[in-house]
């Protein structure tokens, strides 16, 4: 499984991101020191990298909160917990949830 | 950054109908840096105009101000923020367009939300976030309160400086 984390040092969510996403993989088993930070430093990095904002956290490619429409570039990412509330980071339980489903997806193909 | 006992900046700024807005005139005023786009100022956002509500009649007035370049930035862009003033979002208090970014640089705001609490002479009493902890709405503004109260009963704030947290200010790059 390939766990990688997006950040831009603009927006102060990533540590806090980084955090929950490192306890849930711990709760599932997981190694957390697999996770691959990736900063990305430019718009052109946006763009290339397809990044509509920080944090923004990828399991085998997919992003474990996905958005349609969303432009590319350098800005603090917008996320809505399960109980509404607006918050910089995605909800533990969708980590949870895509961490799960990337583990059946992984464990059906071997 | 204008010093805490220091008289604030002045200013002039439109809201998103063109009608101009100041501090002062007010027994306490409070001018809060915010936009659109930001997790940070929309999470605290219903609690910073709930504290608009609560402290109305109390002679404070609040003048949230968004300083975003919005050609990088649309979602910060005039029209944006007229949406959301129309859809009822900030409920009475003046949304402003700060397009130079003049007072966003005056006040040397850091990031929406930052919050600057100013007494009925103009002197700045209290800088920093609206509370501790933009997740939890218990928190309920709480610095911001307290600053307030404060400042009604003739008094300097026990919290005058807090850090402020939330997206950096999205500057223009010609500035």
């Amino acid at each position: 499984m390939h766990v990688e984390l997006f950040w831009w040092e603009g927006c102060p969510s990533h540590p806090r991101a980084l955090s929950d996403l490192r306890t849930v993989m711990v709760e599932l088993g997981l190694d957390p020191d697999k996770i691959e930070l990736q900063e990305i430093e430019t718009e052109q990095d946006a763009v290339r990298d397809g990044f509509v904002g920080s944090p923004t956290i990828r399991i085998d490619g997919a992003d474990v909160s996905p958005v349609e429409g969303e432009p590319y570039g350098l800005t603090c990412r917008v996320y809505h917990r399960r109980d509404g509330r607006v918050s910089p980071t995605p909800d533990p339980t969708d980590l949870r949830d895509a961490l799960q489903a990337a583990m059946t997806t992984t464990s059906e193909r071997s | 950054m204008p010093a805490i006992d220091e008289p604030a900046p002045t200013f002039a700024l439109p809201d998103t109908e063109g009608a101009l807005h100041s501090p002062g005139g007010a027994a306490a005023t409070v001018v809060v840096f915010t936009c659109n786009h930001c997790p940070y100022a929309l999470a605290w956002h219903e609690r910073i105009v709930d504290v608009a509500h609560d402290y109305a009649a109390r002679d404070v007035s609040m003048l949230a101000i968004n300083p975003n370049d919005a050609e990088r930035y649309p979602r910060d862009s005039l029209e944006a923020m007229r949406e959301r003033v129309r859809g009822g979002d900030f409920d009475g208090v003046p949304y402003l367009h700060d397009g130079s970014q003049a007072v966003a640089r005056a006040y040397e705001a850091k990031t929406t939300p930052d919050v600057f609490v100013l007494d009925a002479a103009g002197i700045l009493r209290y800088r920093g976030a609206p509370d501790a902890d933009y997740e939890d709405p218990s928190q309920n503004a709480t610095w911001l309160r307290d600053a307030l109260d404060a400042v009604l009963d003739g008094r300097a704030p026990e919290r005058a400086n807090t850090e402020p947290i939330g997206c950096s200010i999205k500057w223009k790059t010609e500035n």
